[in-house]
């Protein structure tokens, strides 16, 4: 049930919802639970909420540390 | 799809897999408490994969499961009001109550929506105002600031006919409590990254402190789960215990401020009754008195005796102390069809978990 999923905000809206995208899919969510988002970020979406934005920095670190470690 | 395919690379699974294999000697038991953990462990296959010296645990991760009897049949008498709306999650409404379930009340003529969001449920508060619109509030810390950001907007819309049955729960303290009861040996927690996106990594400070044992914050996909796993292991190898997190691209270390600050303003912490583990202190969230319109336990209703259901072992498996197949009753009586107790109701219930993933192939069990 705690389940969130990643998805692209793509527009914004004055009543401080908007529309995010996972996946092709078009979902209108809340961002009462965020600080300030852009357009174009990641935000973890959970029943209707944004409830983080994914940082994208830390998000390549998983990556850079397993790449080529072993072979 | 973006920060979800690349965390299923096979290439790097292997790498983390094979680190596993070199450093990982002690005989463990790690405990996943989050039920999108125990599926995703399951639908990837992961116990198989481990040395066979690393024992994954399934915990009390499903808010739903850990529901008592006792707060079902509050709900289903609630339902049998006139002129109530019963607003509730899809996973709530087949779970078995004393003598009924939701669903059964709603062929019965209850009016019961199953919602994706508390904004849902409080769109048909709005949208039928001569009725008295309840939303079950089941979840852990993750849910909490949903249920929290709907009371608030119902308050600042004067939608008073918007209540909530919190039977919202803490996870901490149910940590705090399996390992107390020293029923089963923890050597390392999984602990829950949505949970903690929102508290943060702090609140499990006191594991690693005061038991001893070392908590890894984990993401949900394979590499997550992996990197997690051999954190774990690598404190456990070295002596160490400490809460690192490995989902740092979406917990910090202090969680989410503004979702605590909603928790904090609408919710009071109580003690809570959990599903087979019992009364446990500072575990729960009421809704506090100045929310009192919004607290659908300010509706007095009749709550029959409570009955469990007969034979069903769900308190042992939430506390880690036998899984799904020990159950007598397990596969055979009780199936996700015909389910009798709520572990096997909730997809993220570890009966059910262990019936979809492993039925038709050898067993996945430890
Ligand atoms: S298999 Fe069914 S009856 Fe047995 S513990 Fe799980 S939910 Fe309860």
């Amino acid at each position: 049930m705690c389940l969130a999923i990643p998805g692209r905000v793509k527009k914004i809206f004055n009543d401080h919802t908007a529309e995010i995208e996972i996946g092709g899919i078009i979902k209108r969510a809340s961002l009462d639970l965020i600080p300030k988002v852009e357009v174009g970020e990641y935000v973890l979406l959970h029943a209707g909420f944004a409830i983080e934005v994914i940082n994208q920095i830390e998000a390549l670190k998983i990556f850079e540390a397993w790449e080529g470690k072993i072979d | 799809m973006k920060y979800i395919d690349e965390y299923r690379d096979k290439r790097i699974a292997q790498n983390i897999l094979q680190k596993i294999n070199i450093i990982s000697k002690k005989k463990v038991n790690l405990m996943e408490v989050c039920g999108t953990h125990t599926v995703a462990i399951f639908r990837n296959d992961i116990k198989k994969i481990l040395p066979t010296n690393i024992n994954l645990i399934s915990g009390p991760g499903c808010p739903v499961c850990v529901t008592p009897v006792s707060h079902i049949d509050e709900i289903i008498s609630l339902s049998r009001k006139e002129d109530f709306i019963i607003t509730t999650f899809g996973d709530m409404i087949r779970i078995p109550g004393s003598t009924s379930t939701l669903e059964k009340e709603k062929t019965n003529s209850a009016d019961i929506r199953i919602v994706y969001s508390t904004l849902d449920a409080l769109k048909i508060a709005q949208n039928n105002p001569s009725q008295e619109v309840i939303f079950m509030g089941v979840g852990f810390e993750t849910t909490s600031p949903t249920i929290a950001s709907a009371i608030l907007k119902a308050q600042e819309g004067k939608i008073n006919n918007f209540s909530v049955l919190s039977v919202a729960k803490i996870m901490p303290p149910v940590m705090k409590a399996l390992l107390e009861s020293k029923e089963v040996n923890i050597d390392g927690f999984i602990c829950p990254g949505h949970v903690s996106a929102i508290i943060g990594s702090q609140p499990f400070n006191f594991i690693a402190a005061q038991y001893g044992v070392p908590c890894v914050i984990c993401g949900f996909e394979p590499l997550d789960i992996l990197e997690g796993i051999y954190m774990l292991i690598n404190q456990i190898e070295n002596d160490k215990a400490e809460v690192e997190i490995q989902y740092k691209r979406v917990v910090k270390p202090e969680g989410n401020r503004i979702a605590l600050e909603r928790i904090n303003e609408v919710f009071k912490v109580v003690d809570s009754n959990w599903r087979g583990i019992g009364n446990i202190h500072h575990s729960g969230l009421e809704i506090k008195d100045k929310y009192n319109q919004h607290n659908a336990r300010r509706f007095k209703v009749e709550i029959e005796e409570t009955k469990e259901p007969r034979g069903c072992r769900c308190g042992e498996v939430l506390r880690g102390i036998i899984i799904p197949p020990e159950c007598p009753l397990f596969g055979e009586i009780c199936t996700p069809e015909d389910p009798q107790g709520a572990c096997m109701v909730s997809s993220e219930g570890t009966c059910a978990a262990y019936y979809k993933y492993s039925r038709g192939r050898p067993c996945v069990c430890p």
